[in-house]
């Protein structure tokens, strides 16, 4: 890390040597590198003030909200304070210059672009545990390093007066929870957070000021640093709701902590620029960098999944790590439905269905149809004993990110799905179906009673709705609204058949009689072990990354098949019948590690096709009211 | 620019008055009027441009000169520094800095919008002394005639007359002193000063108004204007996206487009500090200079040191407002949030838009750095950007009144034009277009050309004068057929495609979220009224999913829409008409669920046959059921789901061909009838009536004339021509007859009867109804007198003479009928005789 420091103050004096673009590359090399990315600290897993400011560190984030773009001094002139001599510094990577700044004719005006980016939403315990457990020995590196003398000096000037009972704090913490400062879940670091805030705002004299702040996570609860992240180059390319792994230099000088407080009347009457921006759009835009920290970024990597298990290589690039998966995957699937089965009351069934479903992926759209979305309706989900959020909790141990969505008319009329955008903050408020892609939805339909919806509350089903068939969200723009294709699996728990569509209703059918349901369900195991749970967790993202085709014999013969079924009895089988086979088929190749539909792949989705529809007419003529 | 010393008046000796002037009369139009009235009437002076001779580079055109400068005796002003104290005195003392005597008596107002008048030109111009902005300004106001102009501002000016002197002479009349001026007209008069304009506004608008100044008073000595004219530039040749600004512009004149969201407070903002010294009562002002100002620390009256206080009711203060604009969604690429640009409006630019407005601004693109904190050494390397406004133009000012073809129109390069003249060309393009549409949607080609038809549109005619009004030119189609068959996907695809499409759904719109309610809005506690699906998609396609499931009074707000094309709103107060002229693609669900293909179309969907004449093609999308049609169904979606990703790359591409092709078509081609096709078309209706005559029956009204003129029309749009030809007849003639054939076929005799749809009942129909009554009739006669009979004994009855099935609903309807003719009275389950 600090080579890096070395290497800017060595060649900022002369800016036109190339070494610009030589740095960047070096970097992104070193970062493509095996195992490289793993000394770098994490902003996930790393509290913020463990971390060196001005050093390289990575985050691994979603994209919240796209800011306007800023122009900064690329280059600037500047006087150095021992020598007096006028020197060209470079503005890039930083958001604070140094020294007396003149508007000069050598001045260089360059252009970046700040994407205000969170946590990975709904990021599940055993994915922060796992990425961060690699990085045990990083922290340890890492942590002696805040009580470096030199970096005190990147702090304020101002905060000289607190420096020394603030270092004795800081030599006691790393003592005690230094070392586990990564696995640690943000509430257990009370005291941490105690004395970062003291850090930055004890001479601002301001009461707590950090609960104040929202920091605009999209689902409620949610816990972690968010960042604004500046991008360099080729910012087109990023979208809203895409999720980065990002490595860049950390910044969080004091000086770009809202400059509300410091500012009085008297100033902005002189300078009216600085009183346009509202009090609200300035806490946005620049709030502390205690709290949300500036990341200048280097190197953005796409993440195609979050699951820390799977190697960083893409499945393609690694061939060997594939074939071996692929191997096992039979006999994985093989365990997980025998996993799965007891939980879902003994029904094999639906376990299978669970399986696609939890494989299931948005892969592509045609025009206005996304392709591949497996939509799942459970109904007849027992009411006793919450079974919904226990079944939950074992959803929540296999895929790295998911939210559990109780759909109580409380839920349903006050929160906020659809993201707004809020024009006197300039910001997008986030709402809960701003998720990342894969990100499992897990609507509980049981927690519904009888009540009246509210405006919002249909506008908060028909979102529902939209989002499991189009697989979109309309964001609302207030003078208008705005379409954001998403990706995003549902699951639905139900006692009857939902009220939502979803593309595949399954009715469980129990083994348990109701009056043990309760002992058998507090009888499940719902932790399994370590070693089983990664092998299903991998198991699942890997299936969910492969890719598919489909010969022309079997295309011939399914066209046979359903040309036959139309046959007998046209009634039988429509189009999206034949739709939902084909996603079945497609799903259950891949689940068994198949990257190509084969006959018997294709008969096999016929036949548990055939059984759950024989068991929702059965279902139907039991309870005659459903249609 | 500090001491405007060197006017271009000054350089240009012995220039004449110009011979050239033309003195047109063209009757006056007023040009944007003034709201706000000007506060500051001690304004310093007209900002001097930085002198031409030494600021401007120019490569080009030096030779012009000698074609310019004729001797001319000129006034010439300025040999006294401008920027002197001694200039500083009362209004009209100050103002020499204007050539004429006209000028004179005219007190020049601040350019804010060009910033600081003292401030140091940003580039440093080497100059070609021969080339002076001024005369090329001067000439191009003089001399600029614009033959082609469409705007409305220009309404009432003779074209071919300079067209700029007949703006000054509106000023004349009309007193309001700014003039627009349009930066494609200076482009094409000389690309050169365009340049400049472009790339140094804050430099050349000054001169601009110079000219402008110099050539009004001349013409018009005696007029009294409240300020000198002050130049508008406009229209700056790339209307550029917010999202390509970048830091080359800065400092430059843009165009953008964007949409208002918030507006300021008014600002005050100070121009000149007025100091007046505590001692000697000695007054001096001060100019603000980047929003600071240099307090003079000694009296230079009485030399006392710090002895100077402002004197803010004396001070010079001009309006400032901040807009803040943001991208219209159309100008976005997918997956990203709109940019957020802010203008600062100056004068009487001020309140000029409100949030919500949709404005085209013209302005000088500014950076500022961050402020530095005084007490800190460490700065912010973020310059703050904003755009002075020089120019607002509405873009959206007239939609809810007229015809906006202005915003209409889409800029599409020269190559983009080739590649769709070149499609057009293609004998097929028909063929081609229909099929590219909804690709994943399988089959159904006549549905996909009448959609295509829809998306084209008819030509729209004006017969206002004639007492009729605006004929409707917009196509209107339902489909309707089993759940599942894609319609509701076929209404997204078309919602999509389309630049100002709505998706609604009959389900969840209630008729104010259709047409139009009145709502106070939160900020400024006034009542405005917000538009509906209806009102948002004029001009384009409003799409209604499960148009069944509407209710009654929804459905009635669509019958003045799909005929007259407006909505009349009385709501609170406001009462007005609406332009609604929007093409409804609606879907509906049979009523039970399942079509019955036993029933005709208005018993399956059970919609008033009053709304459903208004469509002009109704089509039914079943699931055919033959195994030839299944096959290829399976092939189609199969293949559908696992296409390699060029493939859909290649059909991206076609969707924005297809987008573009459509706005072309629209936007350009205006097609008429031509005399073989009206010939063809008068042919079609009278074959039509003839069919119905035949049986004794009306297959066809006025109202299928015109859906054939519209689809006729259509189809000659998709083929780029400007005239409608047989073919296009003939087109027209099959899809409606292929329409009609799906939805109007009277299930009894296997007829199309076109009276299923314009009365809701075939005809056929009706005469088994009266059968059926007669029937009964006579059976009731045969009985007898009995006064009372049972119900169902009589239904038993008539069924057991009858040969054909009698439904109770056949039964019922001849009861009915004969109650109508007072022969019997039904009560409950009794039927009595009358008389």
């Amino acid at each position: 890390n600090n080579c890096w420091h070395d290497f800017i103050t060595a060649s900022q004096n002369n800016p036109n040597s190339g070494w610009e673009a030589k740095a960047v590359e070096f970097f992104k090399d070193h970062l493509k590198e095996k195992d490289a990315h793993t000394w770098v600290p994490s902003l996930n897993d790393v509290p913020l003030h463990y971390l060196k400011p001005n050093s390289l560190v990575k985050f691994r984030c979603l994209i919240q909200d796209m800011f306007d773009p800023e122009f900064y001094m690329g280059v600037y002139e500047a006087v150095d304070p021992s020598t007096k001599a006028k020197v060209l510094r470079c503005g890039k990577y930083k958001d604070v210059t140094e020294c007396g700044v003149r508007s000069l004719p050598n001045t260089v005006t360059a252009e970046r672009q700040t994407f205000y980016c969170v946590p990975i939403p709904g990021e599940n315990p055993w994915v922060k545990e796992i990425s961060s457990s690699c990085l045990g020995f990083v922290q340890a590196r890492v942590v002696p390093s805040t009580s470096y003398a030199p970096t005190r000096q990147k702090r304020s000037y101002e905060e000289d007066d607190d420096m020394d009972d603030m270092d004795t704090q800081m030599q006691r913490e790393p003592h005690t929870a230094g070392v586990q400062a990564g696995p640690q879940s943000p509430t257990e670091q009370h005291g941490n957070g105690d004395c970062k805030r003291r850090e930055t705002e004890a001479p601002s004299s301001q009461t707590a000021p950090a609960s104040h702040l929202d920091l605009n996570f999209p689902l409620p609860g949610e816990k972690g640093p968010s960042c604004l992240v500046k991008v360099y180059e080729d910012w087109d390319g990023f979208k809203l709701n895409d999720t980065l792994e990002v490595f860049g230099i950390l910044s969080v000088s004091p000086a770009l902590s809202a400059l509300a407080d410091k500012k009085d009347a008297s100033s902005s009457l002189l300078d009216p620029t600085e009183c346009m921006e509202t009090a609200e759009e300035q806490r946005v835009h620049s709030p502390p960098a205690s709290l949300v920290p500036r990341l200048h970024v280097l190197y953005a990597k796409p993440l195609p999944h979050n699951n820390p298990l799977l190697p960083s290589a893409t499945l393609e690039d690694n061939s060997a790590f594939l074939s071996s998966t692929l191997s096992e995957m039979a006999s994985v699937r093989a365990e997980l439905l025998t996993f799965l089965t007891p939980i879902l009351l003994g029904d094999a069934l639906a376990a299978e269905y669970l399986i696609l479903h939890l494989i299931s992926n948005v892969y592509s759209r045609r025009d206005v149809l996304p392709l591949g979305k497996f939509t799942l309706n459970l109904s007849g989900c027992p009411t006793v004993a919450s079974y919904t959020e226990r079944f939950y909790q074992i959803i929540q141990q296999l895929v790295p990110s998911s939210y559990y969505l109780g759909m109580s008319l409380q839920n349903m009329n006050q929160m906020r799905f659809v993201p707004k955008k809020d024009y006197s903050a300039n910001r997008l408020v986030s709402g809960a179906l701003q998720l990342a892609r894969n990100t499992s939805l897990f609507l509980d339909e049981t927690q519904l009673e009888q009540g009246q919806l509210d405006t919002a509350g249909v506008r908060n089903v028909t979102a529902l709705g939209n989002l499991i068939t189009w697989q979109k969200v309309d964001y609302d723009f207030n003078y208008h609204q705005m379409e954001f294709p998403c990706n995003i699996n549902v699951l639905i728990a139900s006692e009857g058949r939902s009220l939502l569509p979803s593309d595949c209703q399954i009715h469980l059918q129990s083994q348990i009689t109701p009056p043990h349901m309760e002992e058998y369900l507090s009888s499940i195991h719902v932790h399994p072990q370590a070693s089983q749970l990664n092998k299903f967790r991998m198991y699942l993202s890997v299936a969910r990354l492969l890719n598919y085709s489909i010969s022309d014999e079997v295309t011939k013969s399914v066209e046979d098949d359903f040309v036959d079924m139309r046959k007998d009895d046209p009634q039988s089988i429509s189009a999206e019948d034949l739709h939902r086979m084909l996603v079945v088929a497609r799903l259950l190749s891949l689940s068994l590690g198949q990257t190509s539909l084969s006959r018997d792949s294709w008969l096999r989705a016929k036949h548990i096709e055939l059984l759950r529809r024989s068991r929702m007419e059965q279902h139907t003529c039991v309870n005659g009211n459903e249609p | 620019m500090s001491s405007p010393t060197s006017t271009p008046g000054g350089r240009k000796r012995g220039r004449n008055t110009n011979p050239s002037t033309p003195s047109s009369e063209g009757p006056t139009s007023p040009p944007s009027q003034r709201r706000r009235g000007q506060d500051s009437s001690t304004g310093d002076l007209m900002p001097m441009p930085t002198s031409p001779a030494t600021d401007m580079l120019s490569p080009a055109a030096p030779q012009d000169n000698s074609l310019l400068s004729s001797p001319r005796p000129s006034v010439l002003p300025n040999e006294v520094d401008m920027s002197s104290p001694l200039m500083y005195g009362t209004p009209s003392s100050r103002v020499e800095g204007t050539p004429r005597s006209g000028v004179r008596g005219t007190p020049a107002r601040q350019r804010p919008d060009l910033g600081s008048v003292r401030k140091a030109p940003q580039v440093d111009l080497q100059s070609d002394i021969r080339y002076s902005p001024f005369l090329v300004q001067k000439r191009f106001l003089q001399r600029f005639i614009d033959l082609t102009s469409t705007e409305d501002e220009n309404a009432g000016l003779d074209l071919n007359e300079p067209l700029y002197m007949q703006k000054l002479e509106e000023i004349s009349v009309v007193g309001d002193p700014v003039l627009n001026v349009n930066c494609l007209h200076v482009q094409s008069f000389d690309a050169e000063l365009y340049r400049q304009l472009i790339c140094y506004p804050q430099e050349v608008i000054p001169t601009f108004d110079m000219a402008v100044n110099e050539l009004f008073f001349e013409r018009f000595p005696d007029s009294i204007l409240e300020f000198q004219i002050q130049v508008r530039p406009y229209n700056a040749l790339k209307t550029r996206n917010m999202r390509n600004l970048n830091p080359e512009d800065i400092d430059q004149l843009i165009t953008i487009s964007g949409m208002v969201i918030r507006t300021s407070q008014l600002i005050p903002e100070m121009q000149e500090a007025f100091f007046q010294c505590q001692v000697c009562a000695f007054s001096t002002r001060v100019e603000v200079d980047r929003g600071r100002i240099a307090e003079p620390s000694v009296c230079r009256n009485c030399n006392t040191t710090h002895s100077l206080a402002i004197v803010h009711n004396r001070s010079v203060f001009s309006d400032k407002q901040m807009v803040k604009i943001q991208e219209s969604p159309e100008d976005m690429p997918a997956g990203q949030t709109p940019h957020t640009t802010i203008v600062y409006a100056h004068n009487d630019l001020v309140d000029k838009v409100q949030p919500g407005d949709r404005i085209n601004i013209t302005g000088v693109y500014r950076a500022v750095p961050m402020r530095a904190n005084p007490r800190q050494s460490n700065v912010k390397s973020v310059y703050k950007t904003h755009i002075d406004a020089i120019h607002f133009h509405k873009t959206d000012e007239k939609r809810l009144h007229g015809l906006d073809e202005d915003a209409e129109q889409k800029l599409f390069t020269e190559d983009r034009v080739q590649t769709l003249k070149e499609l057009a060309a293609k004998p097929d393009v028909y063929e081609r277009l229909s099929s590219a549409l909804a690709p994943s949607i399988y089959e159904h080609e006549d549905i996909k050309k009448g959609i295509l038809l829809q998306l084209f549109g008819g030509a729209r005619k004006d017969f206002s004068q004639t007492g009729r009004g605006n004929f409707r030119a917009d196509v209107n189609i339902l489909l309707c057929g089993d759940p599942g068959t894609s319609k509701s996907q076929l209404l997204q695809y078309v919602y999509n495609l389309v630049p100002r499409g709505q998706y609604t759904s009959g389900k969840g719109s209630s008729a104010v979220g259709l047409t139009a309610y009145v709502m106070r809005d939160p900020e400024t506690r006034q009542l405005v009224l917000q538009t509906g699906a209806l009102v948002l998609s004029d001009n384009g396609i409003c799409c209604i999913d499960e148009f069944d499931k509407m209710s009654d009074s929804t459905r009635s707000v669509l019958h003045e829409v799909m005929e007259q094309q407006t909505l009349s709103i009385a709501k609170a107060g406001i009462i007005c008409q609406l332009n609604a002229r929007t093409s409804v693609l609606a879907a509906a669900n049979p009523i039970e669920s399942q079509w019955n293909p036993k029933k005709t179309t208005i018993e399956n969907i059970q919609l008033p046959h009053t709304l459903l004449s208004r469509f002009d093609l109704i089509f039914l999308m079943l699931d055919p059921q033959d195994e030839a049609y299944d096959r290829r169904l399976a092939h189609h979606l199969v293949s559908l789901y696992y296409q390699s990703e060029e493939q859909i790359e290649e059909e991206f591409l076609d969707m924005a061909v297809l987008r573009d092709y459509i706005a072309y078509a629209r936007t350009y081609i205006n097609p008429r009838l031509s005399e073989e096709a009206s010939q063809a078309l008068i042919e079609a209706y009278v074959d039509m009536r003839k069919i119905g005559s035949g049986r004794g029956m009306v297959s066809a009204y006025p109202r299928q004339l015109e859906s054939l003129i519209r689809l006729a029309e259509a189809h000659a749009k998709v083929r780029f021509s400007e005239k409608v030809e047989t073919i296009d007849v003939e087109e027209a003639k099959r899809l409606h007859r292929e329409a009609l054939k799906q939805s109007a076929t009277d299930p009894r005799t296997g007829f199309v009867d076109i009276s299923i749809l314009t009365t809701g009942m075939s005809a056929t129909a009706r005469k088994r109804k009266e059968e059926v009554a007669q029937a009964l009739k006579k059976l009731i006669q045969a009985k007898g007198k009995t006064p009372a009979m049972k119900y169902q004994q009589l239904l038993e009855d008539l069924r057991g003479q009858s040969e054909n099935a009698i439904t109770k609903e056949l039964f019922d309807e001849a009861l009915r009928a004969l109650a109508d003719e007072d022969y019997l009275t039904v009560t409950g389950k009794t039927v009595r005789l009358l008389a």
